[in-house]
């Protein structure tokens, strides 16, 4: 596997509460997971996707971490076309014109 | 935890103790008026940072189009404060205005807050222009690391702004791990529900009565604020009565998320909101001081006239119908308000003033497209029908037609009530001092003779 060199800006991925550990009053299925936590930083040193790791944030904080990805990117976007958006649009300007 | 008061202290630069009068009771007006700023000083901080003084638009065709479906003679004149022109695009830039300016003073090195809205955007803006370090804490995925499009935009936003976003999943234990970052970076905590946070606020009510008066000529009948954590129903209200505005109606708005876990990993990526909605607003009224600081300045039962619901389709439907009537382009989560005035303002004379006091900026995952597509592939149906039918987390309803928008009235009564009751749990006593009464009437805005008929009924004496 490549390896990412020390300097890289990543993401890293950390457990920080087991099931078990999790607080009482919680519903069953976030019980029944981990409480999980994603940190951006620059690597400390070389390492592989996957690896165990030390980055350093923009605030400078050490934090340790699994490796999970490299430049990290946004991937959010407007979604789907959803048709039925147009229609209140198109129903409302009618509406307004024809006095209905 | 059992260092957390200690932290928090350190954190927030005031001792909450100073003001506590009785176990229940404390001097909230001390708390606001010793630790806050004056709104002239919070005035001032807003103008150096481009915050504030937002146009007050009027919504002619949304007016004409309620007039269409109301009764002759109703069908009030709809305004909309238009705070998506704040730097980082809503009104929580004047919360932050203030914290940051604070933490500066203060020489803090940085500030910190925990949120996965508009503020964090708002926090890492302003400390972008102190030149403050930032560190934002979200709760952003479920266990499949699938993120709400809403607030993955947030965290794009944060980063543009130079902070640094920590990410979780579900669970109210992010609070462990904000706590830890406080302890470990000394940065302030820039908490919504400081006085900080909430004095920014009220210059949001102050230039609604301001900007009516010039426009129109009176004061607005009914001022909308959609109703979260409080701060908005809390700092608007305020600002609205320091500017004389005391005839003004406070109606509080949330999205009715009712059957939706706020703590559920199943339940998170169910729901298209992810503030502005009941599962903050009734908790948060109902026990303000859930919050982050030891006692919240955001107490909206001592100013709300009237607290509402909507539908998550109704305010999809409003905030297309903003853009295509108004030439509006903004995010959902704002026009929660807007979408309560649509329907109050039918109930309302021709010649009375309904006033939304927030709009919020949109883009790419902050949109009712974004939230309408996640919501499909989550596997919420997305149809046209009455909202009436619309059941949180299963579907969301567009109304077929306007007239079926409707704002659904919560009891306040009972929200006081059940208030009133979490205070004797949660300090767990059973008899209460007159002070404490005095307390509990001031906020909850009841009489003192309705606070002890509740406190009857739960068996609560009041001692001297």
């Amino acid at each position: 596997m490549e390896i990412v060199k020390k300097g890289t800006y990543v993401q890293v991925h950390q457990i920080v509460l087991n099931v078990g550990e999790r607080a009482a009053n919680l519903p069953e299925e976030t019980q029944k997971v981990p409480l999980e936590m994603w940190v951006k930083g620059y690597l400390n040193h070389d390492a592989k996707l996957g690896d165990e790791v030390e980055i350093t944030t923009l605030t400078n904080r050490v934090v340790k971490g699994k490796l999970v990805e490299v430049n990290p990117c946004y991937k959010h976007d407007f979604g789907k076309f959803v048709p039925e958006i147009l229609k209140i649009g198109q129903d409302l300007r009618r509406m307004l014109k024809d006095g209905e | 935890m059992a260092r957390k008061n200690e932290i928090m202290k350190k954190a927030v630069g005031i001792d909450y103790s100073k003001f506590q009068t009785s176990t229940i009771a404390f001097d909230y007006e001390k708390m606001m008026r010793e630790t806050g700023y004056t709104l002239q000083e919070v005035q001032e901080i807003q103008r150096s940072v481009g915050v504030g003084n937002t146009p007050l638009l009027e919504l002619k065709n949304l007016t004409a189009l309620v007039r269409k479906i109301s009764p002759k003679g109703k069908g009030a004149r709809i305004f909309l404060k238009d705070e998506a022109c704040n730097p980082s695009g809503s009104f929580k830039d004047r919360r932050a205005a203030v914290s940051v300016y604070h933490a500066k003073k203060l020489g803090y090195k940085g500030v910190v807050a925990a949120t996965s809205g508009n503020y964090g955007a708002a926090v890492a803006s302003q400390a972008a222009m102190r030149n403050l370090d930032c560190i934002i804490v979200q709760e952003c995925y479920d266990s499949r690391k699938v993120g709400q499009p809403e607030i993955l935009e947030k965290q794009r936003k944060c980063e543009c702004y130079g902070a640094e976003v920590v990410q979780l999943t579900v669970g109210p234990e992010l609070f462990y791990t904000f706590l830890r970052i406080l302890e470990e970076t000394g940065y302030f905590n820039a908490s919504l529900y400081s006085p900080y946070g909430i004095a920014g606020v009220e210059t949001l009510g102050y230039e609604v009565a301001m900007q009516c008066r010039e426009q129109i000529g009176k004061d607005p009948d009914v001022v909308v604020i959609t109703h979260a954590g409080g701060g908005n129903v809390t700092g608007t209200a305020r600002g609205l009565i320091k500017a004389g505005a005391v005839n003004t109606k406070v109606v509080g708005a949330s999205v009715d998320l009712t059957g939706l876990h706020m703590a559920s990993d199943k339940d998170f990526n169910r729901k298209s909101f992810t503030t502005g909605h009941t599962g903050f607003g009734i908790p948060f009224a109902t026990w303000p001081d859930r919050s982050d600081v030891p006692r919240s300045a955001a107490r909206p039962l001592r100013y709300l006239d009237r607290y509402v619901t909507i539908k998550q389709g109704e305010v999809f439907y409003i905030t297309e119908a903003l853009a295509q009537l108004e030439g509006l382009e903004r995010g959902p989560a704002g026009n929660t308000s807007l979408t309560a005035a649509f329907y109050l303002a039918q109930e309302m004379d021709e010649d009375q003033i309904i006033v939304v006091q927030e709009t919020e900026y949109t883009g790419a995952g902050k949109h009712h497209m974004a939230q309408l597509s996640f919501a499909k592939e989550n596997g919420i149906e997305v149809k046209f029908g009455n909202p009436e039918d619309e059941r949180a987390g299963t579907n969301i309803i567009l109304p077929e037609h306007p007239s079926l928008i409707r704002a659904r009235d919560v009891d306040l009564i009972k929200l006081k009530k059940s208030y009133i009751k979490n205070c004797i749990e949660n300090y767990k006593v059973d008899e209460i001092t007159e002070k404490d009464a005095e307390f509990l009437a001031e906020d909850t805005k009841l009489t003192l003779e309705e606070v002890k008929n509740i406190l009857s009924e739960i068996n609560v004496k009041v001692v001297k």
